[in-house]
C-alpha cells in the first residue's frame, strides 16, 4: 500500500519518537520493575497518542484505523509493551463508548481518556469465561437507581493502573449464553472494588495485568453501557479493533525482531566472513521479510476497508490478527536463531522480542479463536 | 570611504590577520594565522599585517611580529572590551576600507564565526567558512592535490599564473573537500579551523623589529545593540564519551593490574585531552561506571581518535566505535579483531606501550 | 508580533554518502533531513510562542521545491505559517548571496519592533555558520550567535552565548537574530493532530518574481554565477587506508606520535 502524505508523515513521528523516548535504560527498568512508566505515558499523551483515532469533539486526533495502525506498528517495533501505553485508550478502552456511549457518558469519560488523563480498561474475561462469554458469572442486580455488581474479572491488562473499566455482567440471568449481558462504566475507586496482584508474565512486562474483584459494587444506572441485555454484540464489534491493534502490534514487533537479526547477519563471522553470506541464514532473512511485508499489506488494507465500512471487516480483522501473530511468532524464532547463543540472553533484543510476541497469538482471542471466526464467516 | 571599491581588485594589497584575544591573552590560533599568513605573503610578495582590537591591548601587539607580521594595527577602546559583534564589526570593518588587504584571516573559534560573516556581509564580499589548507601558488596547490585527493592533476589547464586565494575546507560532515575561491570581490577572506595550520617558532628579532600602528578608532555606545552582562570561564569536569575528541577505551587487558591499567589509560586521556572509556568487560567487572561502556549495549561514539587499550574488538565493541575517524589498537593478541580497520595497529602489551606514548607525547608538547 | 526561522533542508551527511563519478556530492541518492541546529532554533520559536500566544511562528526554508516537505513537518511541530523560497534563479547561491536572498524574503514578510528572527548555527552540509550573521548584517539587525538559552524579560532577550570556555550573558533588544545550538533546547516532535491539520495553514512560495524588486537583493550577487565565492575543485578525502603495523618499540612508537602530531590527528 502506497501511503499518503500525512501517513508518511505520522509515520516518522512515531517512528522518531519511539527511536528516540524508548531508550535502552527506559525499556530496561520496565523489564527489571514491571511497574508502569507514568513519564513516558505522558509524554505519548501530550503528542495526542493516547487519542490518535478518537474523534477530536472528544479529545481526540481525528485520526483513522491506520493512523492508528502505524502508531501501533511503530511504537512495536522498538518496544512491544510501550505500543500498549498507547493502544488501550484506542482501542479496548474507548471502544464500547463510542459505539454506544450517550453523549454525557462520552463527554465524561472519553475525553479525559483521549487526552491520556485517565485510563480505561476493559473487564470481559473471567477465570471460568474468556472468548465463550456464556460462561459470564459477573452478575449486576438492579436496586434503585443503581446496579449491584459481583464477580471477578481476570487478565485485564492496565487495571492496576486505570481509573475506569468496561464491566461485562449477566443482568439477565434468564437469558442463555451471550444473551443477558450488559456494559457498565465502573469506577475502580468505588466501594467493593479491588485488585488482585500483578500477574508475572512471560513477556509485555512493563504493563502490569491483575484481576478485578467487585463485591456489591455500587454503579449508578447512568453508568450503564447501551442498551440492558445487549452487552456482547458491543464486545464482539470493541474486539475487531483490538483485533486489528494487535496485528499492527506483532507487525511492529516482527519488524523489529527482522532488523536486528539483519544487522547482525552482517556484522557476526563464522568461518572467516559475515553469517549472512550463509545460504541458510539469508533465505532465513528472506522468509522473514517476506511474510512481514505479506502481513503489513493485510494489515493496512484491512484499516481502510474497516474505517469504509466493509461488510467483511470483522474477518479480515480476525484473519490480519491470526496471521500477523503467528507469523510474529515464526520471525522471532529465526531473528534468535540467528543470533545464536546470544539471542539466548537477555541482553539482546531479540530474546524479549521472542517473549513478547507469543502474547500477540493468545490475547484478545487466541489463533484458534480467530480460526473460528474466519470459518464462521466464511462457511455462512 | 568613498574611495573604497570592493570590485577594484589592483587596490588591495597584503594579508591581514585578525589577532583574537580574551582578557588580555592572545588565543593561539592568532600565532597559527600569523605563521601560514607569513608563507602567503610571501608568494604574494606582500606585506603581513596583524590586527589587534580591544581595551587595552598595545602591549601585546610586539610579540605577534614574533610569529611573522611586518606590522600590527591597534585598535584601542574601552567599547572593545569585552568582544561584542557590533563593536569588533564596526572596526574591523573600517580597518580593512582604510587599509584594503587583499586576505583577511580569522580563527574560526567562536568569537571567530560570529565575525567574519557579519564583516564579509558588510564589506560585501565571499568569506569561507573553517578553512583547513590554503594556498596562492597554483604549483603549491597542485603538489597539495597530489598529495591529498585521488584527481589526476596532469589533466585539465591550470592557470600557473593566478595569484587568487585557495581556500581548501571540508564539507559534508568530511565526506567530501572543497577548494573555494573568490575572484570577483576583495578581499579574500577565510575563517581558519584552529589547531589545524602550522604554528612558526616565535622569533624574537622580528618581534623586535615588527612595526605597531595605532589606528583612530572611531566607535560610540550607540554603535552598540546588545549589552554583556558578564562573562564566565568555566572548565567542563564530567565525562562525555559522546562528545569527546579522544577516547582512550580499557579493555579486559587491564586485568593483570586494574588500577594501573586504570591510571595509564587517564594518563594518555590526559595527554590527548581525551576521556577514559571501557569495554563491556570492564564495566561488568565493575572496575569502571557503565556509563563509561563503549558499544552495542553501551554507548556509540565517534571521536576524532579512539584509542582502544586491551580491548579485543568483539562486534558488539566495534558497532560502538567503528566510526571513529582514527583509531590506534594495542593488543598483546596479534589477530585480535580490534586491529580490523584501525589506523594504528601495535602488537604489544599496554602496560609497556601506554607510558612511551604518553613520554613521546609529553616531548611533543 | 513574529518568530521567523530560518530553516534548511539537508542531506544526512551521518549516513551513507554518495560521491558523483567527478567527486561532487549525489545530493538525490541522500535521505534528506531537517537540518539539526534549525529544529533547536525552530523550538526556540515555539517555545517563546507558547508563553506569547498572540506570536506567531513562520518558518523560512529557502531551497528546491521537494523543501515543502520539512515545511510541512514543522507546520505539524506547531509553526503558524510556512514560507518556501524558491527559484531557478536562486540555486547555487553561497553564503552571501543566501542571506541577500533570506533577508529579502523577511523583510517581504515584514519585521516589526517586537520580532525576533531564529537561525540555527550552521548546517551539517556546510558547516559555515555564516547565514544567520550575514542576514542580521543584511537587516541591520543586532545579533547573538551560539544561543544556548534565551530568557524574556520586559522586551528584552538575555541570551547565553556559548564561548569555546565558557558563555557571555548578552542583553539585547528586539527586533533582533539569534543562532541557535543543540544546548539550547530539545525539540519537540510533530503532534498527530499538527499532521492531521498541517494544510489548513497558510503556506506561500516566493520565487525570484516575488523577491526580485526587494532592495536587499542585488540581482547580480544571487544564483551560482553571481555569488561572491565558487568552488574552484572539490574531491573526496583520502581514502583511509589499511591501518599500519606499529612496531611495540620505543622507536615505532615515538615514530607514531610524531607522526600523530604532524598529521595534526592529536
Amino acid at each position: 500500500m502506497i501511503l499518503n502524505e500525512k501517513q508518511q508523515m505520522l509515520r516518522k513521528l512515531y517512528r522518531d519518537f519511539a527511536e528516540n523516548e524508548f531508550t535502552d535504560e527506559l525499556l530496561d527498568r520496565l523489564e527489571e520493575t514491571g511497574e508502569f512508566d507514568w513519564d513516558i505515558f505522558h509524554e505519548m499523551a501530550k503528542y495526542g497518542f493516547t487519542g490518535v483515532k478518537m474523534p477530536v469533539e472528544y479529545g481526540g486526533e481525528g485520526g483513522d484505523s491506520l493512523d492508528y495502525v502505524l502508531m501501533i506498528e511503530e511504537f512495536a517495533r522498538v518496544s512491544p509493551v510501550l505500543s500498549l501505553y498507547a493502544n488501550t485508550s484506542n482501542s479496548l478502552g474507548s471502544g464500547p463508548l463510542l459505539f454506544c456511549g450517550t453523549e454525557e457518558q462520552k463527554q465524561k469519560y472519553l475525553t479525559p481518556v483521549a487526552k491520556g488523563e485517565k485510563i480505561m480498561v476493559f473487564c470481559l474475561t473471567e477465570p471460568g469465561a474468556g472468548s465463550d462469554a456464556g460462561g459470564t458469572l459477573t452478575t449486576a442486580v438492579e436496586d434503585g437507581d443503581y446496579y449491584v455488581l459481583n464477580g471477578r474479572k481476570t487478565f485485564v491488562s492496565g487495571a492496576p493502573v486505570a481509573d475506569y473499566a468496561i464491566v461485562y455482567a449477566k443482568t439477565d440471568p434468564t437469558q442463555r449464553g451471550s444473551r443477558g449481558i450488559s456494559m457498565f462504566i465502573v469506577d475502580l475507586k468505588l466501594p467493593g472494588v479491588s485488585l488482585g496482584k500483578p500477574e508475572h508474565k512471560m513477556g509485555i512486562i512493563g504493563y502490569p495485568t491483575c484481576d478485578v474483584i467487585l463485591e456489591d459494587v455500587r454503579v449508578h444506572k447512568d453508568d450503564l453501557l447501551g442498551p440492558k441485555d445487549k452487552g456482547f454484540r458491543t464486545a464482539m464489534q470493541t474486539l475487531d479493533g483490538g483485533r486489528l491493534g494487535v496485528a499492527a502490534q506483532a507487525l511492529g514487533m516482527a519488524q523489529g525482531a527482522y532488523e536486528e537479526a539483519l544487522r547482525y547477519s552482517k556484522e557476526r563471522k563464522q568461518f572467516g566472513r559475515p553469517i549472512k553470506d550463509f545460504q541458510a541464514i539469508s533465505f532465513m532473512l528472506a522468509d522473514m521479510a517476506t511474510e512481514i511485508e505479506a502481513a503489513r499489506e493485510l494489515v493496512y488494507s484491512t484499516a481502510e476497508k474497516k474505517d469504509a465500512g466493509d461488510p467483511e471487516s470483522s474477518k479480515l480483522c480476525a484473519m490480519a490478527k491470526y496471521f500477523a501473530s503467528e507469523m510474529a511468532n515464526r520471525v522471532a524464532y529465526k531473528a534468535v536463531q540467528i543470533f545464536g547463543g546470544y539471542g539466548y540472553i537477555k541482553e539482546y533484543k531479540v530474546e524479549r522480542f521472542y517473549r513478547d510476541t507469543r502474547i500477540t497469538s493468545i490475547y484478545e482471542g487466541t489463533s484458534q479463536v480467530q480460526q473460528m471466526v474466519i470459518a464462521g464467516n466464511i462457511l455462512n | 570611504m568613498s574611495n573604497y571599491d570592493c570590485k577594484n581588485l589592483e587596490a588591495f594589497h597584503g594579508v591581514m590577520v585578525f589577532c583574537e584575544q580574551r582578557d588580555g591573552v592572545v588565543n593561539p590560533t592568532s600565532f597559527e594565522l600569523l605563521s601560514e599568513g607569513r608563507k602567503l605573503a610571501d608568494d604574494l610578495g606582500e606585506e603581513l599585517c596583524g590586527l589587534l582590537l580591544g581595551g587595552d591591548v598595545q602591549s601585546l601587539a610586539k610579540q605577534l611580529g614574533g610569529y611573522g607580521a611586518d606590522k600590527v594595527y591597534v585598535c584601542e577602546s574601552p567599547l572593545l572590551d569585552p568582544y561584542t559583534t557590533d563593536a569588533y564589526t564596526k572596526v574591523l570593518c573600517d580597518a580593512v576600507q582604510e587599509l584594503k588587504p587583499s586576505i583577511v584571516l580569522i580563527g574560526a573559534t567562536n568569537i571567530g564565526r560570529d565575525l567574519g560573516p557579519r564583516c564579509a556581509a558588510r564589506l560585501h564580499t565571499g568569506l569561507t567558512a573553517d578553512v583547513t589548507h590554503l594556498d596562492i601558488d597554483t604549483a603549491k596547490y597542485i603538489e597539495f592535490l597530489n598529495e591529498t585527493s585521488t584527481i589526476d592533476t596532469s589533466k585539465g589547464k591550470w592557470d600557473m599564473e593566478d595569484k587568487g586565494l585557495k581556500m581548501t575546507r571540508p564539507a559534508f560532515g568530511g565526506h567530501l573537500m572543497a577548494t573555494i575561491i573568490c575572484p570577483r570581490f576583495r578581499p579574500q577572506m577565510s575563517t581558519v579551523r584552529p589547531g589545524v595550520m602550522q604554528c612558526a617558532e616565535f622569533d624574537e628579532a622580528k618581534a623586535d623589529a615588527c612595526e605597531v600602528v595605532p589606528l583612530t578608532v572611531s566607535l560610540t555606545e550607540a554603535d552598540i545593540h546588545t549589552k554583556v552582562v558578564d562573562v564566565v570561564r568555566e572548565m567542563k569536569e564530567t565525562v562525555d564519551l559522546l562528545g569527546a575528541e579522544v577516547i582512550v577505551s580499557v579493555g579486559y587487558g587491564i586485568s593483570k593490574n586494574v588500577e594501573k591499567g586504570l591510571a595509564l589509560a587517564q594518563e594518555l586521556a590526559d595527554a590527548l585531552g581525551g576521556v577514559v572509556g571501557a569495554s563491556r568487560a570492564v564495566t561488568d567487572a565493575g572496575w569502571l561506571p557503565s556509563d563509561r561502556q563503549v558499544g552495542q549495549t553501551g554507548k556509540t561514539v565517534r571521536p576524532r581518535v579512539y584509542v582502544a587499550l586491551g580491548i579485543s574488538g568483539a562486534i558488539q565493541h566495534k558497532a560502538g566505535m567503528s566510526d571513529s575517524e582514527y583509531i590506534i589498537a594495542v593488543n598483546t593478541n596479534s589477530d585480535a579483531p580490534i586491529f580490523e580497520g584501525a589506523d594504528y595497529a601495535i602488537v604489544g602489551d599496554l602496560f609497556d606501550v601506554v607510558p612511551t606514548m604518553v613520554a613521546a607525547l609529553k616531548e611533543k608538547k | 508580533m513574529k518568530y521567523i526561522v530560518c530553516v534548511k533542508q539537508v542531506p544526512n551527511t551521518s549516513g551513507k554518502v554518495a560521491v558523483k563519478e567527478d567527486g561532487t556530492m549525489d545530493r538525490s541518492k541522500m535521505a534528506t533531513i531537517i537540518n539539526p541546529d534549525d529544529l533547536n532554533a525552530v523550538e526556540a520559536a515555539l517555545a517563546l510562542r507558547d508563553r506569547n500566544p498572540d506570536a506567531k511562528v513562520i518558518v523560512v526554508s529557502m531551497g528546491p521545491p521537494p523543501a515543502m516537505g520539512m515545511l510541512h513537518e514543522l507546520l505539524a511541530m506547531g509553526a503558524d505559517e510556512a514560507v518556501l523560497v524558491s527559484g531557478r534563479e536562486f540555486g547555487g547561491s553561497d553564503t552571501f548571496a543566501t542571506s541577500q536572498i533570506l533577508a529579502g524574503a523577511i523583510s517581504h514578510i515584514g519585521l516589526e519592533k517586537d520580532d525576533i528572527v531564529f537561525c540555527g548555527r550552521q548546517a551539517i552540509d556546510g558547516d559555515t555558520a555564516q547565514v544567520g550573521p550575514q542576514i542580521a548584517e543584511k537587516l541591520e539587525l543586532p545579533q547573538v550567535s551560539y544561543a544556548a538559552d534565551i530568557q524574556q524579560e520586559d522586551g528584552k532577550l538575555i541570551v547565553k552565548r556559548m564561548l569555546e570556555d565558557g558563555y557571555m550573558t548578552i542583553e539585547v533588544e528586539t527586533p533582533c537574530l539569534l543562532t541557535c545550538i543543540k544546548e539550547l533546547n530539545k525539540p519537540r516532535y510533530m503532534s498527530v493532530r499538527g499532521v492531521l491539520e498541517f494544510d489548513k495553514k497558510p503556506i506561500s512560495v516566493f520565487d525570484f518574481e516575488t523577491l526580485k524588486d526587494e532592495p536587499l537583493i542585488e540581482l547580480d550577487t544571487i544564483g551560482l554565477k553571481g555569488s561572491p565565492t565558487n568552488v574552484y575543485k572539490s574531491f573526496s578525502p583520502p581514502v583511509k587506508g589499511e591501518g599500519v603495523r606499529v612496531e611495540a618499540t620505543t622507536d615505532g612508537i615515538r615514530g607514531m606520535v610524531a607522526e600523530l602530531c604532524d598529521k595534526h590527528i592529536v
